[in-house]
């Protein structure tokens, strides 16, 4: 392959995106376990559960601040990197992006400040309220970038306009209820919740294998495990390969995916193992599980899933049909109102397939000069990379089904052995810390990967979708990314080692600084004997 | 769906273009004397808790204030998709600078307080003056070059091309004009800045607040006459020719556009928007004023009056382009050519109709929770729990 700006381009929005994704999951589900725990201490006044608010919401903030700083790269590297991209379905994907500004950036960025700010300046469901709020505009954010991000992966609800050259909007509730984003939105805040909850356990074991915080650890724990262990079901259950039957190129994802180089008889089988390859199409030392692809994939016993090859032959069919549209747009470009109604009528019932007929720009300026070579190489285009996606797929799934292990075990120890756990599940849960960020990463990989060689699958080609820049500059911009996020990494790690080895000794003392304070103001209320006491 | 013809697509293009400038102008409005405060962060304080007075004056409420920004460039993707693709892509290395700065300030100020280390702190700080100084001037360069035009022009599939290699791209925006402009955009945010501390601070750091941010409204107001002067008498403008499709499709090569002497024109054709360059030097000498005489919740509403002055006379003056192009006029966005499809715009009229008010009105409400000075007292009590 050779490296382009398409290529460099890509690795910037890779490298960006990718980081920006450290944080993001954090942010989603330690939102909601702080708000979880204010709300426990403001129905139960008990104090031990303000420390864990203050302590677990402090470690919030710090992964908060990146959380911010990254995200706003990308906002604004589609207009940067992917110009052509933003002109021509910005129509669509630019209305999410302004709406989860709207509802959610301005909730969570404008209440976060009260959150750490505001505990002396409101009462005490006044700042739960708040702790809340937080939590949903994280959350909304999630969710309306997934609408957008959904549409790139299954364009609903518009059509090309041959007058503006680019794909306007036709029915607004169709990019809404998108089937692919709502069941990716699913899937990406219940893994959010998982990698809180493992976090919190994580850090929460360290404590109790030190012998400190033993309270604090031990009741974080128990919110965490329940709060992801039907997190980490929802996470694997409700993966998003619903929706991987809506179109061609999901279905192109899918084989992928499962390395299924031709179609088999319902139901397919899984290869569980195996080393694919792409040339001989042929998947070696394959272990195959009868029956279950065909299970999870289609959630029926007699539906075909179709296999690579035959999917590269419907391409080809789309790309001539593609190259009939390109024609009659030529003529509609050219003429404008004049067009002759017959030529109209061939663009429209053509006009679904022009982004395959794009897929050749890649090796003529002008499609319509493409040679049959040409055309079945473009065809052979829409298979992506099979090994990658085989392998980063089976390590998210793996570690999909540990997270769900690990959650039960610790929501039985908690519920029904006294909050009392062997050292050796301890170690377990410090060393899990990292795993739920490789998965992650790795659903990322297999769906921005597995969409190649699309950015707007069927509709725009990658390989159009970048702006007129020079490689110096976006080598540059690459380079200068880098070392910035590799210098703010090195900074945050940091932070957050720090105040986790320090621990909650400076939330205990200002709690009850703070209740010392209140007493007086309390002692008349109903709970006061429950404010009082001390943490157990 | 046809509940969006209710209204015309040229009536909803001008309203987001009036909602674009709303959007401009609440970011200079909330994020700008974060900036603002950025840049006098080591004029105003000199100790360490001079210097935690000035930041938490900020420190509740910047992260609020720059989703303005965040929203400024989702709303352009979703109401002006081209011009998101020329600008963005066209300031490319301009635009990477500024996001540097974002992205570093938030961390500042997040981090600068969690460890205790002069250097550590120092370091810190020095992130908060750049990241609050240079985006100022930046985008007043970026309008600068806008005014004068900027050299792209589209192919037939509407790809943007660029003229020139990279380098003459990046520093081709450092003309004496553009420069200028830059120097009003960070004295009137350094005035804004200065107007907030006076309100939000005591003692000495108020006063230095008041001193330099006096001075800074001094300079804004000569800066922006100045650039006035400029622009009647050494800047060419542009014109749209012929018919002018206001309803028709978003799609610039459609319309012909010529140079013309100056874009002053437009105070001829129409003489009532001479309100927005005269509000913008009023109410610069008014917080000039203001801060002189120490009078601190006016003052801050005159800073406020001069801001939205100063970036409504540009979209006024240059109506109705957004963006025009030097080297190929033709390919100049405009109202008229440069938007989304009519059911977008309305749709994200309908959504901003709702959630603007709400968003105005909870934002008041912190503000409103978080009244008050911040004092010496606050940041040496409460180390734990501020910046």
């Amino acid at each position: 392959m050779e490296f382009g700006i398409v290529e460099l381009s890509r690795l910037q929005f890779a490298m960006t995106a990718m980081y920006h994704f450290l944080f993001v999951p954090l942010t989603l589900g330690l939102s909601i376990l702080v708000a979880i725990m204010e709300t426990v201490y403001v129905m139960t006044n008990r104090p031990i559960w303000r420390q864990m608010t203050k302590f677990w919401g402090m470690l919030f903030g710090i992964n908060f601040a990146l959380g911010v700083a990254t995200g706003i790269t990308m906002e604004f590297q589609f207009g940067m990197n992917w110009s052509y991209y933003s002109h021509y379905v910005g129509d669509i994907f630019g209305a999410p992006l302004a709406i989860e500004g709207l509802m959610a950036f301005f909730l969570e960025a404008t209440f976060v400040g009260l959150f750490f700010f505001g505990w002396d300046k409101l009462s005490k469901v006044q700042h739960l309220v708040v702790a809340w709020l937080v939590a949903i505009g994280s959350n909304f954010s999630a969710l309306w970038i997934l609408i957008a991000n959904g549409w790139m992966q299954n364009p609903v609800g518009a059509e090309f306009n041959p007058m503006t050259m680019r794909m306007e909007m036709t029915d607004f509730f169709e990019v809404l209820f998108n089937e692919v984003a709502q069941a990716k939105f699913v899937h990406t805040v219940s893994a959010g919740y998982v990698t809180a909850s493992v976090f919190v356990i994580g850090v929460s074991a360290w404590y109790l294998l030190r012998g400190r915080h033993a309270e604090l650890a031990r009741r974080s724990i128990t919110v965490a495990s329940a709060f992801g262990l039907a997190s980490a079901f929802s996470v694997v259950l409700l993966g998003d390969e619903s929706g991987y039957d809506t179109s061609l190129n999901q279905k192109m994802k899918m084989a992928a995916i499962e390395a299924m180089w031709e179609t088999e008889p319902a139901p397919a089988p899984f290869t569980a193992f195996g080393f694919p390859d792409q040339e001989a199409r042929e998947t070696h030392y394959a272990i195959h599980v009868p029956y279950v692809m065909g299970l999870i994939g289609t959630r029926s016993l007699n539906t075909q899933i179709p296999g690579i090859s035959d999917l590269v032959a419907q391409a080809e069919t789309r790309i001539r049909s593609g190259l009939v549209a390109y024609d009659a747009l030529m003529t509609v470009r050219a003429e404008r109102d004049a067009t002759p109604p017959e030529v109209m009528q061939t663009f429209e019932d053509h006009s679904a397939d022009l982004g395959f007929a794009f897929l050749l720009k890649k090796y003529v300026d002008d499609p319509r000069q493409a040679s049959e070579a040409q055309i079945k190489a473009a065809a052979n285009d829409t298979v992506p990379t099979v090994w990658p996606l085989f392998w980063a797929f089976r390590i998210m799934v793996a570690l999909g089904f540990g997270f769900i292990g690990t959650m039960a075990y610790f929501f039985w120890r908690a519920s029904f052995r006294q909050m009392r756990y062997p050292r050796w599940a301890l170690h377990v849960a410090v060393w899990m810390i990292p795993a739920p960020w490789i998965a992650a990463e790795m659903g990322w990989f297999v769906a921005e990967f597995g969409r190649q060689p699309w950015t707007v699958d069927g509709v725009l080609p990658t390989a159009m979708s970048v702006s007129a820049l020079s490689m110096t500059e976006v080598a540059l911009t690459l380079a200068g990314f880098v070392l910035f996020y590799t210098v703010l990494f090195i900074i945050e790690m940091g932070l957050m080692l720090k105040y986790i080895r320090k621990g909650p000794f400076q939330d205990v003392a200002e709690t009850e600084a703070w209740v010392a304070r209140h007493h007086d103001r309390l002692a008349g209320r109903r709970n006061a004997d429950a404010i009082a006491q001390p943490a157990e | 769906m046809i509940l969006h013809e209710l209204l015309s697509y040229d009536l909803l293009r001008v309203i987001w273009w009036g909602l674009l400038g709303v959007l401009l102008i609440g970011f200079a409005l909330t994020d700008g004397f974060d900036m603002g405060v950025g840049a006098l962060l080591p004029f105003t304080a000199q100790t360490d808790v001079e210097r935690r007075i000035v930041i938490n004056t900020v420190g509740p409420v910047w992260e609020g204030n720059q989703v303005w920004f965040i929203l400024g460039g989702g709303a352009i993707f979703a109401a002006w998709p081209p011009l998101y693709a020329v600008s963005f892509s066209g300031f490319y290395l301009a635009m990477f600078a500024v996001l540097a700065c974002f992205i570093v300030r938030p961390v500042a100020f997040k981090y600068r307080s969690k460890r205790d280390g002069f250097a550590w702190r120092n370091r810190w700080d020095w992130a908060l003056f750049v990241s609050g100084a240079a985006p100022a001037l930046l985008f007043g360069v970026a309008v600068g070059n806008v005014i004068q035009g900027v050299p792209f022009h589209f192919t037939d599939d509407l790809h943007t091309i660029y003229e020139g290699a990279w380098y003459a791209k990046f520093i081709g925006l450092l003309d004496p004009f553009s420069l200028l402009a830059g120097v009003v955009s960070l004295s009137m945010l350094v005035m804004h800045g200065g107007a907030w501390l006076t309100v939000k601070t005591t003692g000495e750091v108020q006063k230095r607040a008041r001193a330099y941010g006096s001075i800074a409204a001094l300079v804004a107001v000569a800066t922006y006459a100045l650039a006035g002067v400029w622009l009647a008498y050494g800047i060419g403008g542009y014109r749209i020719v012929g018919e002018v499709a206001a309803n028709g499709p978003s799609n610039p090569l459609y319309f012909q556009v010529e140079r013309t002497a100056s874009w002053l024109s437009a105070y001829a054709d129409r003489p009532w928007i001479a309100i927005a360059p005269a509000l913008g030097i009023l109410g610069g000498l008014l917080t000039f004023a203001g801060l002189r005489a120490g009078r601190e919740v006016t003052t801050l509403l005159f800073s406020k009056l001069a801001i939205l002055g100063v970036i409504s006379s540009v979209g006024l003056t240059m109506f109705p382009f957004i963006m025009p192009s030097s080297s190929d006029p033709r390919s100049s966005l405009t109202v008229w050519n440069s938007s989304s499809s009519h059911l977008t715009l309305f749709i994200m009229l309908v959504v901003t109709v709702i959630f603007m008010p709400l968003i105005l009105a909870y934002t008041a409400w912190v503000y409103r929770v978080l009244w008050g000075k911040v004092t010496a007292k606050d940041v040496t009590e409460n180390s734990h729990s501020v910046y």
